[in-house]
């Protein structure tokens, strides 16, 4: 789409957009540059010397068992958490959805942990887990149940997963409930009629209405998980017990940033890069596909 | 209509808002309550009235690093910075937008794919060379390394191109008949009718410039430039005793700015949200 209607200058334009293109290309794009040249240098211990090793940084990731777990640690955490705080989203916004007395109180009170950092999510469910002072932890050892996330693999993985999903619930919410807000009142009320079929009715009438807002959240989510969950894991474990929660974005930065493998690291963020570029055309695809 | 209470809808929801609401009272309880009684693991889920203090005392404790500031420092530097990032996401998004629908120049398309590229470029996927950069530019621990890189924004920019497109060609006539210059129009004509749209993106941008701890994390290595959320996650990961109490009202102290951001302006939020993301 084009405007017919335009302003006559050359350099007013240039002056305008020069601010955006300055912090992008210097900030943005350089450093992508910079990522691709370094993924194919190899730097030696102390880094002192440089030299050219073409692909073998990513022949050794491919090869590389560690960046396979990785790799699969990745895939369930972003499906789980996925699933998840949809699900979540799903379920609190088609009953915030009825005519009840209250509900818009209830949805302020789904929204607002929009507004919580992820960081800070990690920091509060320290307070409810951590293995000496955890007020849920106390708890469940007085069933016998020994939790600690940061011995035991299993239960760090649970954790973060855990809180990565209760954090993207309300975003989920708010899409689901617009969505809902959207479908004619007199579908949703014939569809949540009382009675054992409601679920029945949900699913034939409802959910084909939502599928367009489904699949754009598949994506988003996914995107989350992989990408926007760095501050959740890193600020609970960093990573650990071992490699327990170490998805590619933890270990990119671990990689790079603590271990200083530049081109170990460089070639991860390619990887990543070309992950990141596929999910956005599918995004663009879907959201394309909703507007037309 | 039936008027029975939808019972099954309240029970769903009141588990739902629990299950949000239960996390925070439990910090906003412990930091009411002595280190001693957190440490031996006696979270009490009754706040000490009396101990209300806490938050008042909170603002003066540092992270206990050395070279840490204070956390009223800490604070100031997180709304310093979510303030600039908004601001300055709005600001340059709106006018390279406006560059771009309004005109035509050389390479305008170009300038629109390269802004559009940044969406597929987050700072984990290029972490080291951005440091390099960062570092030549001698932009560590400075304010303008902690904001100036956050400030491109691509999706910011797209909005705003998609509300200047659809502005109505007699509209832009009149402005011109009237002997309106394109700074005036912009001022006068397209913020006044994308308000709303600022509005909501002032919510997201600041929530997301407030609530940054990848990129502090690796710009501040010296305590002067800590944001509030990057100093509590320090607190908890040190070797040294943590005063669980303060900690929390700390915790408490860095949720309310963008909890009552997104409260106080939820309408302009709500629908921005959903017409931003897509």
């Amino acid at each position: 789409m084009e405007r017919r209607t335009l302003f006559n200058s050359r350099l007013l334009p240039a002056v305008l957009v020069a601010p955006q293109l300055a912090i992008t290309f210097i900030f943005f794009l350089l450093p992508a540059g910079g990522a691709f040249y370094q993924s194919t240098q190899s730097t030696d211990a102390f880094g002192l010397n440089t030299v050219f090793v073409g692909l073998r940084n990513f022949a050794s990731l491919v090869t590389s068992p560690q960046y396979h777990e990785a790799l699969v640690r990745t895939a369930v955490f972003c499906v789980i958490v996925t699933n998840l705080s949809m699900a979540g989203g799903l379920v609190f916004a088609s009953f915030a959805n009825r005519s009840i007395h209250g509900r818009f109180l209830y949805r302020i009170l789904l929204i607002w942990p929009y507004a919580i950092a992820p960081a800070l999510t990690s920091v509060i469910f320290v307070f409810l887990f951590q293995p000496q002072i955890g007020l849920i932890t106390n708890l469940l050892a007085g069933f016998g149940i020994n939790f600690n996330y940061a011995t035991n693999s299993n239960q760090a993985l649970a954790l973060v997963v855990l809180i990565a999903a209760w954090k993207q619930v309300s975003y989920n919410f708010i899409f689901y409930l617009a969505a809902l807000q959207s479908v004619p009142r007199s579908i949703i009320e014939a569809a949540t009629l009382d009675g054992a079929r409601s679920f029945h009715r949900f699913r034939t009438m409802i959910w084909p209405m939502l599928m367009p807002t489904t699949l754009f959240l598949v994506v988003t989510n996914l995107v989350y998980s992989a990408f926007d969950t760095f501050d959740v894991i890193y600020a609970l474990t960093g990573g650990g017990p071992g490699t327990a929660t170490d998805v590619l974005v933890v270990k990119v930065y671990r990689d790079g940033v603590i271990n200083l493998d530049l081109g170990g690291s460089a070639a991860q963020s390619v990887l990543l890069m070309a992950g990141i570029v596929g999910l956005i055309i599918m995004q663009f695809r879907i959201t394309t596909r909703r507007s037309t | 209509m039936n008027k029975k209470p939808d019972y099954l809808a309240h029970a769903v929801l009141l588990l739902g808002m629990l299950l949000f609401i239960f996390p925070i009272w439990v910090t906003f309880a412990g930091a009411t309550q002595s280190a001693g009684a957190i440490n031996r693991g006696d979270i009490s889920l009754l706040p000490n009235l009396s101990h209300l203090g806490i938050f008042v005392r909170a603002f003066s404790f540092g992270s206990g690093l050395t070279g840490s500031a204070p956390v009223w420092h800490m604070l100031l530097v997180s709304f310093g910075m979510a303030m600039t990032i908004a601001v300055g996401k709005i600001v340059i998004s709106a006018l390279s937008a406006f560059a771009i629908a309004f005109f035509r120049f050389p390479f305008r398309m170009a300038a629109f794919w390269l802004i559009f590229i940044t969406l597929m470029l987050p700072i984990v996927v290029r972490i080291i060379p951005t440091y390099s950069v960062m570092s030549d530019l001698h932009l560590i621990n400075t304010f303008p390394g902690l904001t100036l890189p956050l400030i491109a924004s691509a999706t910011a920019t797209l909005l705003f191109r998609q509300i200047y497109l659809a502005v109505p060609d007699e509209l832009v006539e009149a402005a011109k008949l009237d002997g309106a210059g394109p700074m005036r129009f912009f001022w006068d004509v397209l913020l006044p009718v994308s308000r709303a749209n600022v509005a909501a993106l002032f919510v997201i941008e600041f929530v997301y410039g407030w609530n940054q701890y990848l990129w502090p994390l690796l710009i501040t290595t010296k305590g002067n430039m800590d944001t509030v959320v990057f100093g509590i996650v320090q607190m908890i990961t040190g070797d040294q005793l943590i005063p669980w109490n303060l900690v929390m009202a700390t915790t408490i102290l860095a949720l309310l700015p963008p909890v009552i951001v997104v409260v106080a302006m939820q309408r302009w939020f709500v629908a921005g949200l959903t017409e931003v993301d897509k």
